[in-house]
C-alpha cells in the first residue's frame, strides 16, 4: 500500500498535475532559459536539486517549525539550496553557468518550489514529500525540455547542438528570441486545453450514454 | 479526564519564533560558507584560465606569459590583484619575458545589449592584432556574426589604429584602418569598432612609450625581479 | 555602458523586464485583467524596485564585499522587509490607498522581477545612480507591459473568442506578439 502511495505521488507530478502545463506555475523566470534543449535540461536539474532538497528538509522539520514563521523558514531553506547549486554549477560546468546566468539565483523566486513546500512537504512524511518533489520536478523538467526542444529545433535547426536539417532550412529565428518563448508555451497550453476539452466531451458522452442506455 | 483533552497547542512564544529563525539562518549560513569555501579554488582557477586563454588568443602566438597592468597615481605598473572596478589591461610576454603586446578589455552598448570584448594591441606598430568577443546578446543570425563570422573576426588580425578604426560597407574598404562591416548587422559591427576606439582613446595617454613597458614579474626563473 | 539614458531606455523598452527577460510573469498573466489595477500594481512595483535597488547597492558596497555568498539570502530578506514596511507605511498614512491596493503588496514580494533587478544590477556592477535609473526604467517597463496587456484583455472581453484559446493560452500568445513588437526598439541608441 505504501509503495503504491509513493508511486502515485511521483507520477502525478509528471503528467496529471504537471506544474507548468496544468497548474501553470513556475514558469516565471524559467521561460528565458528554454531557448535551447540543453539549457532547459540544466535548469530543470538545478530546480530538481533545489526542490527535492528543500522538500526533504521541510518535511523532516515540519513538526518543529512554528506555523507563524514557516514561510520565512521555507525561503531560507530554498535560498540555501539555490546558493549551493549556483556555486556548484559555477565550479563544475562554467560554460553552462554562463548560459543560465542570473536565472540560477532566480530559482528562489520560482513559485512552484515555495508552493510545494506550503501545499505538500510541510504536511506529509518525508518519503512522500520527496516522491512528490521528484514527480513535480520531473514534470517541470519535461515541460522545460519540450519548450526548449521546440524552440531549438524551429529556431536553430538543431537539437542539443546537432544539426537536424539540411543547409537549406531557414530557421525561425524568432523562436529562440523572447517572443518564441511566449508563443511556444501559449500554443502548448492551447493543446492541453484541447485535450481537456476533448476528454470532458468524451466523459459527458459516456455519462449521457449510461443515462439513456441500458 | 485531564484538563488538556483538547490538546490545543499553545501559541509559540516570540522567543521560540526568533530562535527557530536564528537557528535556520545559522545552519543555512554555515552550509553556504561551506560550499563557497570548497568551490572557491576551482572557480578562481577557472576564471584565471579563461582569462589566460582569451589573452593568448588575441595576441601573437609567441606570447606565453601575462600580467595585469593598471594606471595609478600617474604611474603605469603591474599589480598582484587589480581593484574591483579599476580599468586594467593585460601585458603579454614571450618565453624570454620580453613584452609583446597588450590585451585590452572594452565594453559598450551594442544593438541589443552590452558587448564586452578583448582585443590585442601592439603599441610599437600601433595595430590591433586580434579580437575576441567575451559577452554579447546580439540578434542570433545577424548581430551574433560579430563572433560567428570568421571573416569579420579576421578583419581584426592586422588593423591599424591610426587615426582611428572605421567600419565601412563591405567592399569599400581601402586603408589599413578600415574594417568591413557585416551586411545586415551594421550596428553590431560598428559597435565593436566604436568600443575598440573608445577603449584605445581612454588608454592612449596612460600607456608608456613603446619599449618601456613594465617587465614581467612573478614568473619563475625567467628574470631577476623575483618578489 | 555607464550611459544613463541607455540604461533607462534599455530597461524600459529594448530589454523590457517582462517581454524580454520573462520576469514578473505571475502578476503579468494573473492580475492584468483590469487596466486600473495593473497600473496601480505597476506603480507599487516600481516603488519597491527603487527602494530595493538602493538597498542592494548599500549591501553590495559595504557588506557583501566580505561575504559574497550571502548575497541571495540578504536580497530576499531586504525585499520581504521592504514590502512589509511599505505596507505598514501606506496603512498608516493613507487608509484609502491601502484599501485600494492592499492586496497587491504581498504579491509584489514573490515578484521575480524585483529579485531579478537586484541580481542584474549587481552583475553589471551598477553604482548608486545607475541602480536607481535602472530600477526606474525596469519598473516603468513592467508597468507599461502590464498596462498594454490589460488594455488588450479588456478590449477582447467583448469579442467572441474560441473556447480553446481562452485564458492563459491567449494571454501568452498576446504577450508573444507584444514581445515581438518590442523587439523593434532594439537599436534605438545606435550611435555613429
Amino acid at each position: 500500500m505504501k509503495k503504491n502511495e509513493s508511486y502515485e505521488e511521483f507520477v502525478k507530478g509528471i503528467w496529471r498535475d504537471n506544474p507548468v502545463f496544468v497548474q501553470v506555475l513556475g514558469m516565471c523566470p524559467m521561460l528565458a532559459v528554454t531557448n535551447s534543449a540543453i539549457n532547459a535540461i540544466a535548469m530543470g536539474m538545478a530546480s530538481m536539486f533545489v526542490l527535492v532538497g528543500s522538500s526533504f528538509l521541510v518535511s523532516l522539520f515540519r513538526n518543529i517549525i512554528p506555523k507563524q514563521v514557516r514561510i520565512s523558514c521555507f525561503i531560507i531553506i530554498i535560498a540555501t539550496f539555490v546558493t549551493i547549486a549556483d556555486y556548484t554549477l559555477l565550479a563544475l560546468v562554467p560554460g553552462v553557468h554562463k548560459e543560465l546566468g542570473a536565472f540560477i539565483p532566480l530559482i528562489v523566486a520560482n513559485c512552484l518550489i515555495l508552493g510545494r513546500q506550503e501545499a505538500f512537504a510541510s504536511r506529509y512524511p518525508t518519503r512522500l514529500a520527496v516522491m512528490d518533489a521528484l514527480g513535480m520536478a520531473g514534470g517541470f523538467m519535461l515541460a522545460l525540455f519540450s519548450l526548449g526542444a521546440v524552440r531549438e529545433i524551429l529556431g536553430d535547426g538543431a537539437l542539443f547542438g546537432f544539426r537536424l536539417f539540411s543547409e537549406n532550412f531557414e530557421p525561425w529565428i524568432v523562436m529562440i528570441l523572447p517572443p518564441g518563448g511566449f508563443l511556444t508555451l501559449g500554443v502548448i497550453l492551447l493543446f492541453f486545453n484541447w485535450f481537456k476539452y476533448k476528454k470532458d466531451e468524451f466523459l459527458a458522452d459516456v455519462a449521457e450514454a449510461e443515462r439513456s442506455g441500458s | 479526564m485531564s484538563t488538556d483533552t483538547l490538546k490545543q497547542p499553545a501559541a509559540p512564544s516570540s522567543l521560540r519564533l526568533v530562535m527557530t529563525l536564528a537557528i535556520a539562518g545559522l545552519v543555512s549560513g554555515v552550509a553556504i560558507i561551506g560550499i563557497y569555501e570548497s568551490t572557491l579554488p576551482t572557480i578562481t582557477a577557472n576564471k584565471a584560465r579563461e582569462l589566460r586563454e582569451a589573452v593568448f588568443k588575441v595576441l601573437p602566438d609567441d606570447v606565453s606569459g601575462m600580467q595585469p597592468l593598471v594606471y595609478r597615481d600617474g604611474m603605469f605598473m603591474t599589480v598582484e590583484e587589480p581593484d574591483k572596478d579599476e580599468p586594467v589591461v593585460y601585458g603579454g610576454y614571450d618565453e624570454q619575458g620580453d613584452f609583446v603586446g597588450y590585451a585590452m578589455p572594452g565594453a559598450g552598448p551594442g544593438f541589443q545589449d552590452t558587448i564586452a570584448l578583448l582585443y590585442g594591441y601592439l603599441p610599437g606598430e600601433k595595430k590591433v592584432v586580434g579580437m575576441e568577443i567575451l559577452e554579447s546578446r546580439e540578434t542570433p543570425g545577424l548581430g551574433d556574426k560579430i563572433y560567428k563570422d570568421a571573416d569579420f573576426v579576421a578583419e581584426f588580425s592586422d588593423l591599424s589604429v591610426e587615426p582611428e578604426i572605421v567600419a565601412l560597407k563591405k567592399g569599400t574598404t581601402t586603408q589599413p584602418n578600415h574594417v568591413d562591416a557585416i551586411t545586415g548587422a551594421t550596428i553590431s559591427a560598428k559597435a565593436v569598432v566604436r568600443i575598440i576606439n573608445e577603449t584605445h582613446a581612454a588608454w592612449a595617454e596612460k600607456l608608456p612609450a613603446p619599449g618601456t613597458e613594465p617587465p614581467l614579474t612573478g614568473e619563475p626563473a625567467d628574470n631577476g625581479t623575483a618578489q | 555602458m555607464d550611459n544613463l539614458p541607455w540604461i533607462f531606455i534599455s530597461a524600459l523598452l529594448v530589454n523590457n523586464f517582462v517581454l524580454t527577460y520573462f520576469l514578473g510573469l505571475c502578476p503579468f498573466l494573473g492580475v492584468s485583467n483590469s487596466l486600473e489595477t495593473s497600473f496601480r500594481l505597476g506603480l507599487a512595483t516600481t516603488f519597491v524596485m527603487l527602494v530595493t535597488a538602493v538597498c542592494a547597492w548599500v549591501l553590495n558596497t559595504y557588506v557583501l564585499i566580505h561575504a559574497p555568498y550571502l548575497r541571495l539570502i540578504s536580497f530576499i530578506v531586504v525585499i520581504a522587509s521592504t514590502v512589509q514596511f511599505i505596507e505598514m507605511l501606506i496603512k498608516k498614512l493613507s487608509p484609502a490607498l491601502f484599501r485600494a491596493m492592499g492586496i497587491f503588496l504581498p504579491l509584489i514580494t514573490t515578484n521575480c522581477a524585483i529579485l531579478g533587478l537586484a541580481i542584474f544590477a549587481t552583475n553589471r556592477g551598477y553604482g548608486f545612480v545607475e541602480g536607481v535609473v535602472y530600477a526606474l526604467g525596469a519598473g516603468m517597463g513592467f508597468t507599461l507591459a502590464m498596462v498594454l496587456l490589460a488594455g488588450l484583455r479588456e478590449e477582447s472581453e467583448l469579442s467572441n473568442i474560441p473556447k480553446l484559446i481562452q485564458g492563459t493560452a491567449m494571454n501568452l500568445i498576446i504577450a508573444g506578439i507584444l514581445s515581438m513588437a518590442f523587439m523593434g526598439f532594439a537599436g534605438l541608441f545606435s550611435s555613429s
